[in-house]
């Protein structure tokens, strides 16, 4: 599963980050890499691009790059 | 003999106003409060220049600190030492010391946001490998605790190696005066221990230093191997002659970019950090604001974004009118009372029509800058860019530009200087010049007048329904500028400009009060900017122009209006004498105009512009309208003699009675569709040249979009007139 389908409201823990697409290391500058806890928080109209939350900082993640973050779901009732 | 210790302090150093003795670099991540407390440590003691070469401002101020003075820096906010944008880059070669004519710092002034350490420690390790000096400063402290996070300066402080951090609450000033004593003593401070979050890179890094016998800084060979493409890399490469950095960047990032590695690496020694020294890791959910989320859903937000829009147009057209109305009239009284005061001839027309139109037509245009400059620095400090980026980027993707491209493109509306200066943030060069190019093309307030006189002269005021066929009209020019800006943005992204999609990876910062006094400050700076980049442009265009419809001037025609007024005085009886001879000044006005170099230059180029149907008046008045397109109604007026400051009705008879000497209407309907078309898309003003040759710091842009928009202008007013004449 990857962070595009990652539905509005739900955590996640990043596993594998493709770094090699294009735009994809300014997102793992802005601290989406491996071993973090994110949350699809919110998005524009049509879902794309996804507003992603880690450590409490939102960071919009367009959904072609969404596709190279590799996620594990967590269950989100806390 | 004086003893070779003994120092003599000169008499200006004893004042209570001390040089500065060090220069401190303010650097810290967007919105993380630096500005604000910039502010409050130097005051109004503040200056704005350049750096060379870039258009980026360099903002410095001295803080005067118990026993010394400090110069500081202020750097726009960064994430990294990537350098993604030119602002970044700007920040990183100042800290690095590559800027010329700033001597690289001597310590530095990091500022990181409590509410989102994660980040900012990201930052403050790659700046910890500079070796000098470093004091931090922890803002937002309240809104952290509000919150309900929990730093441990203590623990946070031994992962730094002892760094001094000062927790401050920039808009109150607590713990200002802790920073403040911090900030004394930086210079002597020891340069921070090195981040151990890499140890690998650490080793190669000091063993290259060696090899390179001291070519290079550490941090320089570090740059180097994460930026391989570098002037760095290339020094290095050549210092190293035999080591091959290439297979030293293998085994260090593998088969990834470098900068990913170098993420990975550094962000899980921030978590450790983090896991220790903060209690409690915010996610979202922190504010349960229930109703702050319900506003950022999809199209709450969008539906907001446009209603905020509105208010800034709003306030853009309406609210500064009656300032513009009340400049336009002063300007024109004092013109006229200057006139009257002063005998005719040139010096007179010089001050009234060159200077003090030239100086008004100027300010006239400050209200609306400043509210635009208002509204785009609110939005600005509040994070509200940001996330309007984010809520357009699907948008303008279509066009292959990103949703930072929208302020500016939305700015233009009402000015192209300040939404060209606005795209600075807009990281990648390529999506940034297409974003200049396509931004002259929006409707901004300068064509207004020109819209709004041929529309009511020649098209009819004929409503179908609730709908007017003006008002239609109206819209129909808002329409093709959009239209020629993006379809302009789209081809040059697919010719000239193609590249890689436009990034768009953007932090998206919550709401934030903007704080007055910063606000502030920023807008005087811009105003200054736009007055000295614009303004002077404005001026000496107006002063051209009128020395080019003033000279040569005609003494015949002079000598047959003092006959004629002379005789008309003595012949006249009842009223409307006064009427009369006005009307003979504004025909010897004319026929003055006609003969001007101005006029002959419509007469020259009038085979040009006459497959568009256009005379010589019009191509004269087309002219003049080239490097400021708003003083063509003006120069209309005088052409078509009834005055410059002439009533609007009076000019629209006129022209609808305007014909050829064979006594054809000049202005038919496809004439003037074209000419209003040939307005929507051409780059009738030098201010905007200017500052897209500033911003992009080359001649080839501007000459580039006047050329193509000028082409474009006229192909349509050709089309326009040629098949409107043959169809209609």
């Amino acid at each position: 599963m990857t962070l595009q389908e990652l539905r509005p409201g739900q955590y996640a823990r990043i596993e594998k980050v493709d770094a090699n697409q294009p735009g994809v290391v300014r997102l793992m500058v802005l601290g989406l890499i491996e071993g973090v806890e994110v949350q699809h928080a919110n998005s524009a109209i049509g879902g794309d691009p996804m507003e992603v939350s880690v450590y409490g900082t939102a960071i919009s993640v367009r959904k072609q790059q969404a596709g190279c973050f590799r996620i594990a779901p967590l269950d989100s009732n806390d | 003999m004086t003893d070779a210790s003994t120092v003599y302090v000169p008499i200006e150093k004893i004042g209570i106003r001390r040089r500065a003795s060090a220069s401190i670099a303010v650097i810290g991540n967007p919105n993380s409060g630096k500005s604000t407390l910039f502010n409050r440590l130097t005051g109004l003691r503040q200056t704005t220049g350049n750096y060379p070469g870039v258009t980026v401002e360099k903002h410095s101020g001295i803080a005067q600190l118990g026993s010394r003075a400090l110069e500081l820096v202020d750097l726009p906010g960064i994430y990294c030492l990537g350098g993604f944008s030119t602002d970044e880059r700007i920040a990183v070669d100042v800290i690095l010391g590559r800027m010329e004519d700033t001597p690289p710092p001597d310590g530095m002034l990091v500022v990181l946001d409590a509410t989102h350490l994660y980040q900012g420690l990201y930052l403050l390790q790659q700046l910890m490998e500079m070796q000098l000096p470093i004091v931090v400063a922890l803002t937002m402290t309240d809104v952290a605790t509000a919150s309900g996070i929990d730093i441990s300066i203590e623990v946070l402080q031994r992962h730094l190696g002892g760094m001094r951090i000062c927790p401050v609450v920039a808009t109150t000033s607590r713990g200002l005066e802790d920073l403040k004593a911090a900030l004394e003593g930086i210079a002597d401070a020891p340069a921070p221990a090195f981040p151990e979050s890499w140890p690998e890179l650490s080793r190669t890094a000091d063993q290259l230093t060696r090899e390179s016998g001291g070519a290079l800084q550490r941090i320089d060979v570090i740059q180097a191997l994460i930026h391989p493409d570098s002037k760095r890399a290339a020094i290095l490469e050549q210092r190293l002659d035999g080591t091959s950095l290439d297979a030293i960047r293998e085994s260090l990032f593998g088969d990834e970019p470098p900068q990913a590695a170098e993420a990975r690496h550094r962000y899980r020694w921030v978590r450790e950090v983090l896991k220790e020294a903060q209690s409690q890791a915010p996610m979202l959910d922190r504010f349960g604001a229930r109703t702050l989320r319900m506003l950022n859903r999809p199209w709450p937000a969008t539906l907001m974004f446009f209603a905020i829009m509105a208010l800034v147009f709003q306030a853009v057209f309406s609210w500064a009118t009656p300032l513009m109305d009340a400049i336009d009239g002063g300007a024109s009284w004092l013109g006229e009372w200057l006139g009257s005061q002063l005998p005719a001839g040139a010096l007179s027309s010089f001050l009234t029509d060159g200077v003090i139109a030239g100086v008004g037509s100027v300010i006239v245009f400050l209200p609306q800058i400043l509210i635009l400059f208002l509204f785009i620095i609110v939005l600005e400090d509040s994070g509200y860019l940001a996330r309007a980026a984010f809520l357009m980027d699907r948008v303008m993707r279509g066009v292959g530009l990103s949703g930072q491209s929208v302020i500016p493109m939305l700015s233009s509306f009402a000015c192209a200087v300040p939404a060209i200066m606005a795209t600075r943030v807009i990281p990648n060069r390529r999506d940034r010049i297409a974003t200049i190019l396509a931004a002259p093309f929006m409707t901004c307030s300068a064509r207004l007048p020109v819209y709004a006189l041929l529309i009511a002269a020649f098209v009819p005021d004929r409503s179908f329904g609730w709908l007017n066929l003006q008002g239609l009209v109206l819209m129909g020019l808002y329409l093709l500028g959009i239209l020629g800006g993006l379809a302009t943005a789209w081809l040059m992204k697919r010719s000239a400009l193609r590249g890689p999609k436009p990034q768009f990876a953007l932090a998206l910062p919550e709401f934030r009060w903007p704080n007055p006094q910063t606000v502030l400050i920023k807008l005087m700076d811009r105003a200054r900017v736009f007055l000295r980049r614009a303004g002077t442009v404005i001026f000496s265009v107006a002063v051209i122009v009128w020395a080019l419809a003033y000279f040569p001037r005609s003494d015949e025609i002079r000598l047959d209006l003092a006959a004629a007024t002379a005789s008309t005085e003595s012949s006249w009886s009842g009223p409307g004498l006064d009427q009369q001879l006005q009307q003979l000044e504004n025909e010897a006005a004319a026929e003055q105009l006609a003969q001007s170099f101005l006029g002959r230059a419509g007469h020259f180029v009038e085979p040009l512009f006459r497959p568009l149907g256009w005379d010589w008046r019009v191509s004269a008045a087309v002219i003049a309208g080239f490097p400021a397109r708003e003083v063509v109604v003006a120069v209309m007026g005088t052409i078509y003699a009834v005055g410059a400051e002439a009533e609007e009705s009076s000019l629209v008879t006129k022209l609808r009675t305007a014909s050829w000497p064979d006594g054809r209407p000049i202005f038919t309907l496809p004439m003037v569709l074209g000419l209003l078309l040939f307005y929507a898309w051409c780059l009738q003003c030098a201010a905007t040249l200017a500052v897209i040759r500033r911003e992009t710091n080359s001649w080839r842009w501007p000459i580039f979009a006047w050329c193509y928009m000028t082409t474009i202008g006229y192909t349509g007013a050709l089309l326009l007139y040629q098949l409107g004449t043959r169809f209609a």
